[in-house]
């Protein structure tokens, strides 16, 4: 299976002047290393598997992608098409349970795969922050929001309670909660939505990780807190140089602050590259189906256009390509061939597809609509 | 706070109101004769008419409750005209069988209450937690299912089997412990504490697999849930321990509903274990409680009924105090 360089890819595509002024200032040094094995974070063939009483459930099938220190790859899809196992098989969280997860994800020399428990909880935290989708419900309703912070500080560095403290009001004022001090002693239900958001986010960067993991950090907020939290997001990623993995299925997040993108369907990934070229070079039907799907504020219709029928069920994956079913361009590529064989993710100038249809065929579908 | 209390105090007093009310119409309404019951054997309807003006039921029925809860608040004198004795606050009136201040019966009898209450609790909240614990944190497991269904089993057991059962074992057959004896009723006696928790282990091992067999499928149902909770996941997130993750973050959280048994259960059994004190031959308030309502002694029923009331209404409020420092989301009002 060829592998996807999304920093390599956004270095050499600059960045289209459509106001996505975030993405713009950002460092881009550390995405012209070259080579495969360099990557900061390499998956490779990342596969998750849960035994359930009616059978084996493939979440995950066989995701490949790779991240540079300072890049923002954002994983979308639809509600069950595998973004958040994808993210919690990466912090290790999945350990422990009955999920069977295979393949290789090497970070800092170390594969997060295979890597024990104990070796995982050294990185949770410590080189791998994570920020959950509802920060009320992922915050400890019983310990004061500080605590929460400063925990997380404590149990990577040797320090004392009192510098945990200190650490933990720095932190929170950094990212932006007034009045951090009395703040501190706080509980989450005090905590407007946005604000216990950003607490999530100070929880998460405190120690400083390499890796930033936001499975679906914006969704359970207002519209007028979301682009703050981006924003807020981004600003700390470009202080610290990190690297951050952003899941979501919001559209118009993943164009606001993503160099990259990754789309899953039914645990794969159908389409990836730079965000550029997946809004305006779009080569797979899967992905076109969502951008068409997009509400806009000048559409003629009034109406949504969603893509007709179910996402597979993952007990039963078809033989062929995963999103044939659905796909109203199946039969261009042929009698037969996209319900009966399943494309290969094809990497082209870092632009990778998993479709049986060839690029003119991609393009007049796209012209014609 | 002040005002949480003084809220729970007044519905308490009313409460005891209505419990006493009650056991004195149930008790004037049901066939018990205690005149006839007091005057022995060979009785003339006027030596029962004695003993119906000694114990005060020659008067309306209003007039004596209102004479027993006069008692309540203050001494008043009680007998037949020209034969009173003074009956000192808080007066519980007197045993209509032993003429014994009901006070004095109730503080004789609540050491052997407490004695079994306390242990049993202390016995069945370790094993009911504990194991409820162990079978959420290794659910699906062997030791999950060993768990579950002993607990089953434990819930379905009555009392009188399980406390003959280990009568039969434990005394008459391996002698390992002593059958109970009353002189034993606290563990600062003179026998010391060992004796004290040798002669009370069969009813709290009793009591234990009963109310254990609850605590473990209460403890491990909220477990099972709490562990699924998203503030579990980020404290894993975190990178700490997963002793901390189970005992800090997830313990505190699922323990609620526990608290609440547990301030039920005790208050329930604080008025007395009736079936286990009868088994064991124990001289509790429910052994106590069982005798006098057999043989129509109104006061000592009235007094343990009232007290076995106030025991789950306290509880009641010590459980919700308990959430308060449990959950800061509660806040008393």
């Amino acid at each position: 299976m060829t592998q996807l360089q999304p920093g390599a890819a956004s270095a050499a595509t600059p960045s289209s002047a459509t106001s996505r002024t975030r993405k713009a200032t950002r460092t881009r040094e550390a995405t012209a290393r070259p080579g495969e094995s360099g990557a900061f974070l390499d998956v490779r063939n990342l596969s998750v598997k849960f035994p359930t009483d009616d059978g084996l459930v493939s979440a995950v099938n066989g995701m490949d992608f790779s991240l540079e220190r300072g890049q923002t790859l954002g994983i979308v899809g639809e509600s069950g098409s595998g973004k958040s196992v994808t993210s919690q098989a990466l912090m290790g969280l999945l350990k422990g349970t009955s999920a069977q997860v295979t393949g290789q994800a090497m970070f800092q020399g170390k594969d997060l795969v295979t890597l024990p428990e104990s070796g995982m909880r050294q990185l949770r935290g410590r080189n791998i922050g994570m920020i959950f989708q509802d920060p009320l419900s992922a915050l400890h309703p019983f310990y004061t929001v500080g605590h929460q912070i400063a925990e997380a500080y404590l149990v990577h560095n040797n320090a004392s309670k009192k510098q945990a403290r200190a650490a933990a009001v720095d932190m929170l004022g950094r990212v932006g909660i007034p009045s951090p001090e009395q703040r501190f002693d706080e509980y989450p239900h005090h905590f407007s939505g946005g604000m216990r958001q950003r607490a999530m986010i100070a929880m998460a960067l405190i120690c400083e990780p390499e890796l930033l993991i936001a499975d679906e950090p914006t969704t359970a907020l207002d519209v007028t807190v979301q682009a703050q939290i981006l924003d807020l997001m981004a600003e700390l990623q470009q202080e610290t140089n990190s690297a951050l993995i952003l899941i979501t299925h919001d559209l118009g997040v993943v164009a606001e602050v993503c160099d990259s993108v990754l789309v899953m369907y039914g645990g794969q990934c159908v389409e990836s590259g730079p965000v550029d070229e997946i809004f305006y070079d779009t080569r797979h039907p899967y992905t076109l189906g969502l951008l068409k799907s997009m509400p806009t504020l000048n559409g003629s219709s009034g109406k949504l256009n969603p893509i007709p029928g179910q996402p597979p069920s993952l007990l039963d994956l078809p033989k062929g390509c995963i999103f044939s079913a659905r796909c109203e361009y199946a039969a261009l590529a042929g009698d037969g061939v996209c319900a009966g064989t399943r494309p290969e993710l094809v990497v082209e100038d870092g632009h990778g597809k998993r479709c049986h249809l060839s690029g003119p065929q991609i393009l007049t579908i796209r012209n014609t609509r | 706070m002040i005002r949480f209390i003084l809220r729970r105090t007044g519905s308490l007093i009313l409460l005891l109101v209505a419990v006493s009310f009650i056991t004195f119409t149930l008790f004037q309404l049901g066939p018990a004769d205690p005149a006839s019951a007091a005057c022995g054997q060979e009785c003339t309807p006027e030596r029962i008419a004695e003993a119906r003006v000694a114990l005060g039921m020659d008067h309306p029925f209003f007039i004596q409750y209102f004479d027993y809860m006069r008692g309540l608040v203050s001494p008043r004198m009680i007998g037949a005209p020209g034969a009173e004795s003074l009956c000192q606050w808080p007066c519980l009136g007197k045993s209509f069988q032993t003429n014994e201040n009901v006070s004095d019966i109730i503080a004789r009898s609540l050491p052997y209450t407490l004695s079994m209450a306390i242990g049993a609790l202390v016995l069945w909240t370790i094993t009911g937690v504990g194991l409820g614990l162990l079978a959420a944190l290794r659910k699906g497991s062997a030791t999950d299912k060993f768990i579950v269904a002993a607990a089953s089993v434990g819930v379905s057991l009555p009392i009188p089997v399980t406390g003959l059962f280990l009568l039969l074992v434990f005394v008459n057959q391996l002698h390992l412990l002593p059958f109970t004896t009353n002189e034993i009723n606290s563990p600062f006696g003179a026998q010391g504490p060992w004796a004290w928790v040798l002669n009370y282990f069969l009813p709290w091992v009793a009591l234990a697999v009963l109310f254990s067999a609850a605590y473990i499928r209460v403890t491990r149902t909220n477990m099972i849930e709490t562990f699924s909770e998203d503030f579990i996941r980020t404290a894993r997130a975190k990178g700490l321990a997963p002793r901390t993750v189970t005992f800090k973050h997830g313990v505190r959280a699922g323990i609620t509903p526990v608290v609440t048994m547990l301030g039920m259960d005790i208050g329930l059994l604080l008025g007395g274990a009736v079936l286990t004190e009868q088994i064991f031959s124990v001289p509790g308030l429910g052994f106590t409680a069982v005798r006098a309502a057999i043989s129509g002694d109104l006061p000592v029923t009235m007094a343990i009924t009232m007290l076995a009331a106030f025991f789950v209404i306290v509880a009641n409020v010590v459980v919700d105090l308990a959430y308060a420092a449990i959950d800061p989301r509660v806040r008393l009002q």
